[in-house]
């Protein structure tokens, strides 16, 4: 159980571009592959932890999962895994070993809200 | 005041600081000559007497060190120090894998240059180690014959973030009826083309098989360096 760890990472980086850019943040948008190793909804349970006494507390974290694509090098294009459990092409049946997506932990967008100071 | 909510566009990777710290290791490890191998498997798998003897076979003929992790315990430190290679615990206290910074942080006041070969024992477990580069330049994925022939299957993103697996304890594999084509199949649908290696780090059968495997690396690493 490393989601909280995760979690606590995807906050860190959150607030600091929402520093960088003083802005306030109200949902991370993350991409999570097949193949990071970690668990949805183990993550989303982990994020409200993570998010408390911080900037980010009340934001919502928008989880896209993304499936597992090989490259095959018989058909010599992309195809979707039907199961992580087997790597072959699931037109021709090859094994395939080379994994085009399906790893990725990346958080692609954040949303924002601009906050002017409060005037004195 | 606060404007409408909007998008913008980030793309970092979560795990970007460990990738980075990951990085610097690597170029360390490179630099040095020294060739690192991790060990990734879950609790029982025999990766503490496999490690025990590798070290004590491999360093009649190479300099050979090893740092283990550990949730709590110094047992597989004071196990290993019997090979009397160079060993150094690291205890995670509840983190349930190592992280780069912590194979950083152990390392520190180490000399690498007087290295061939370091080993990095993982904490036992197939879920959490996955997701974190620690710079090695190969990643061994331990599976005991007495865990069952569908552990593959079951953990399939650390076989397929793994290099090599190594099957352990093939002394036993009669008692507990170990069906090895179907292991071996299960290995190479969740990693096509994945070496195997067999073997028992108590009778020594296969050990000489992995020895010739990891020589051949680290002169293969030394030729692509020069």
């Amino acid at each position: 159980m490393h989601e909280l760890s995760i979690a606590m990472s995807i906050v860190e980086l959150a607030e600091e571009e929402a520093e960088r850019r003083g802005v306030q943040i109200s949902a991370v948008h993350l991409k999570l592959g097949a193949l990071s190793g970690v668990v949805k909804d183990a993550l989303l349970a982990s994020y409200e932890m993570a998010c408390d006494d911080t900037s980010l507390k009340g934001s919502r974290l928008i989880v896209e999962e993304i499936p597992v694509v090989i490259f095959c090098p018989t058909c010599q294009t992309q195809r979707p895994l039907n199961s992580v459990q087997l790597f072959s092409c699931p037109q021709c049946g090859t094994p395939c070993s080379e994994v085009v997506h399906g790893r990725e932990l990346e958080v692609v967008a954040l949303e924002i809200q601009e906050c002017a100071p409060n005037p004195v | 005041m606060c404007s409408e909510p909007r998008l913008i566009e980030v793309r970092k990777n979560v795990l970007k600081n460990n990738d980075v710290i990951a990085r610097v290791l690597r170029e360390r490890f490179r630099a040095a000559g020294v060739f690192v191998v991790s060990l990734v498997s879950s609790p029982g798998s025999g990766k503490t007497a496999f490690l025990e003897k590798t070290l004590t076979l491999l360093r009649s003929n190479y300099r050979v060190a090893a740092l283990v992790g550990d949730l709590a315990t110094e047992n597989d430190a004071l196990r290993l120090a019997r090979s009397q290679a160079p060993v150094k615990q690291i205890t995670t206290g509840t983190l349930c894998h190592l992280e780069a910074a912590m194979v950083q942080a152990a390392l520190a006041d180490w000399d690498l240059n007087h290295l061939d070969f370091l080993f990095i024992e993982n904490v036992g477990n197939l879920v959490c180690p996955s997701s974190y580069d620690l710079g090695e330049d190969l990643r061994l994925v331990l599976l005991s014959v007495t865990e069952g022939e569908d552990k593959p299957l079951k953990y399939p993103t650390i076989f397929n973030s793994a290099d090599v697996a190594i099957v352990t304890k093939i002394d036993l594999a009669a008692a507990v009826e170990f069906d090895w084509p179907a292991a071996y199949g299960n290995i190479q649908a969740v990693q096509p083309g994945m070496p195997v290696i067999r073997l028992s780090a108590k009778t020594d059968e296969g050990m000489k098989q992995y020895l010739e495997f990891l020589a051949a690396r680290l002169a293969g690493r030394s030729v692509t360096a020069v």
